[in-house]
């Protein structure tokens, strides 16, 4: 299932990169791929945003503005005027 | 492993358990202590296993006893289960952070961590049987292991705390730890490697992949390392969904019946179905057939699927008959798929795959819509209130 074309934060800098492919791993949906011993993002769209990527990279390689996809969330955050957070 | 005693047995275990239990009974003893963990369920596990039936027995180790807990889940968990799944102290539904084991482990077996909602534990537990392995809670409040990393308290700080309280490293001789590869929202596994010694491997998302994970020498297919939205997942978060959306809805009913007392309102049978529909269309439908209806955004899909309920009810209640009047069926068609098309919203925040990104968009959008949408749709239910009452 996809969500909304073009519209997360992900940044991935392949100069910081060294490859580890730790990113492959945590990735929920497989956003990274790593092919030729090189590590790509090869399925941007199906970034969820959740940030593991870029907490577990050790090179600080990735950068993504980490949040809760929960309309319930933003709408309490707007009302409270803090950040969204779930549950 | 049987030794349950609290204060008294061998030499070693009563300096542990006088440590534990002599300074200050109350907090290690408390039942509603907040923050004991490991101490208390083993010093106190004699009162523990009582309660807790799927505690069945203790494992002898090096800093103490270690509960041990059934593989097998009782009526009683499973009622448990229902009643999250119900919204029925569905926050409230944790166990005590700290050490627990499955079998009979020893310092090679494999060490797992998780978080203390206890759907969550009962979850890893149940898929564990026949292995001998460590289980390490994290209080993560009740919050399942995603929801809890993405707000931090399933974090490296309290990973590496729990680890350093329940003496990890003094149980096991090995320096691996695997935790649930969703943890990794708020782990960063070379921060705990570094605070703690322990090098952190990321398992598979769903607790039936670990017996395979383990067999294949902690080695995860993508197909385990991949998050699903079945059909079954969805339709299991609707009750939670239709008990959320209900609530407010007790309002506008209140509203409609207090028009109604004072005259002025002409609500029934008919409205009160009409929104129960979308109510209904708009929490449980949408989630339900998600991937089939057109669209991307979910209020989108919510919206598609409103209409086609406010087309029906004015259908099937006469419309385009004189009697039945435009005002109401335009007062359909406006309230009713915006409230299916705001349950449906809501349902990113139990979607495994929006993007903070991609709802924010989508509520710029959508939610000034609906907010006019729906006011129209209250004005113009007032008027034909009035032309009934006055024209």
């Amino acid at each position: 299932m996809k969500y909304l074309k073009s519209v997360v934060t992900l940044r991935h800098d392949e100069e910081k990169c060294t490859n580890c492919g730790m990113c492959v791993v945590v990735c929920p949906h497989r956003v990274f791929a790593e092919s030729g011993g090189k590590v790509r993002i090869t399925e941007r769209d199906l970034c969820m945003e959740c940030g593991a990527c870029a907490r577990n990279c050790p090179f600080g390689a990735i950068e993504v503005e980490k949040g809760v996809g929960c309309a319930a969330a933003i709408i309490r955050g707007l009302l409270t005027g803090s950040e969204p957070t779930c549950c | 492993m049987q030794n349950q005693s609290c204060c008294s047995g061998e030499a070693s275990e009563r300096q542990y358990t006088a440590n534990c239990c002599g300074n200050s009974s109350q907090s290690c003893c408390g039942d509603a202590g907040q923050d004991f963990g490991h101490e208390q369920a083993s010093c106190c596990g004699y009162s523990d296993a009582r309660t807790k039936k799927w505690i069945i027995g203790y494992v002898p180790t090096p800093v103490g006893n270690v509960p041990q807990v059934s593989t097998q889940l009782s009526f009683s968990d499973k009622y448990g289960f229902w009643k999250c799944r119900w919204s029925i102290g569905r926050m409230r539904y944790t166990i005590d952070p700290g050490l627990y084991c499955v079998g009979n482990p020893d310092a090679n077996s494999p060490v797992l961590v998780t978080a203390n909602y206890k759907m969550t534990f009962d979850r890893l537990r149940m898929e564990l049987s026949g292995l001998d392995a460590w289980i390490v809670v994290l209080n993560t409040y009740g919050i399942n292991v995603w929801c809890a990393a993405g707000k931090g308290t399933f974090g490296t700080e309290e990973l590496v705390n729990r680890l350093h309280e329940v003496r990890l490293s003094d149980i096991v001789s090995h320096r691996t730890i695997i935790l649930p590869q969703l943890g990794a929202v708020g782990v960063a596994a070379h921060e705990v490697q570094k605070q703690s010694g322990f090098r952190v491997v990321y398992g598979p998302i769903r607790a039936c992949d670990i017996k395979e994970f383990l067999s294949s020498g902690l080695k995860a297919a993508e197909d385990m390392r991949t998050v699903k939205f079945t059909i079954l997942n969805r339709l299991v978060l609707t009750p939670v969904e239709i008990i959320a959306a209900l609530k407010p809805m007790v309002v506008v009913f209140g509203v409609l019946f207090m028009l109604n007392a004072i005259g002025l309102g002409h609500y029934g049978l008919v409205d009160l179905y009409a929104l129960l529909g979308a109510v209904f269309t708009g929490a449980f439908l949408t989630p339900v057939l998600l991937p089939w209806i057109p669209g991307r955004a979910f209020s989108f899909k919510g919206f598609l699927l409103g209409l086609l309920w406010a087309v029906g009810v004015n259908l099937i209640n006469g419309f385009p008959a004189p009697v039945y009047g435009w005002l109401k069926a335009i007062t359909y068609i406006l309230v009713l798929p915006s409230l299916s098309a705001f349950f449906s919203m809501n349902f990113t925040g139990s979607s495994t795959y929006t993007s903070l990104s991609g709802v924010d968009k989508e509520m710029r959008i959508a939610l000034p819509v609906m907010i006019i949408a729906v006011a129209a749709g209250a004005i113009l239910t007032l008027v034909n209130d009035f032309i009934l009452v006055f024209g």
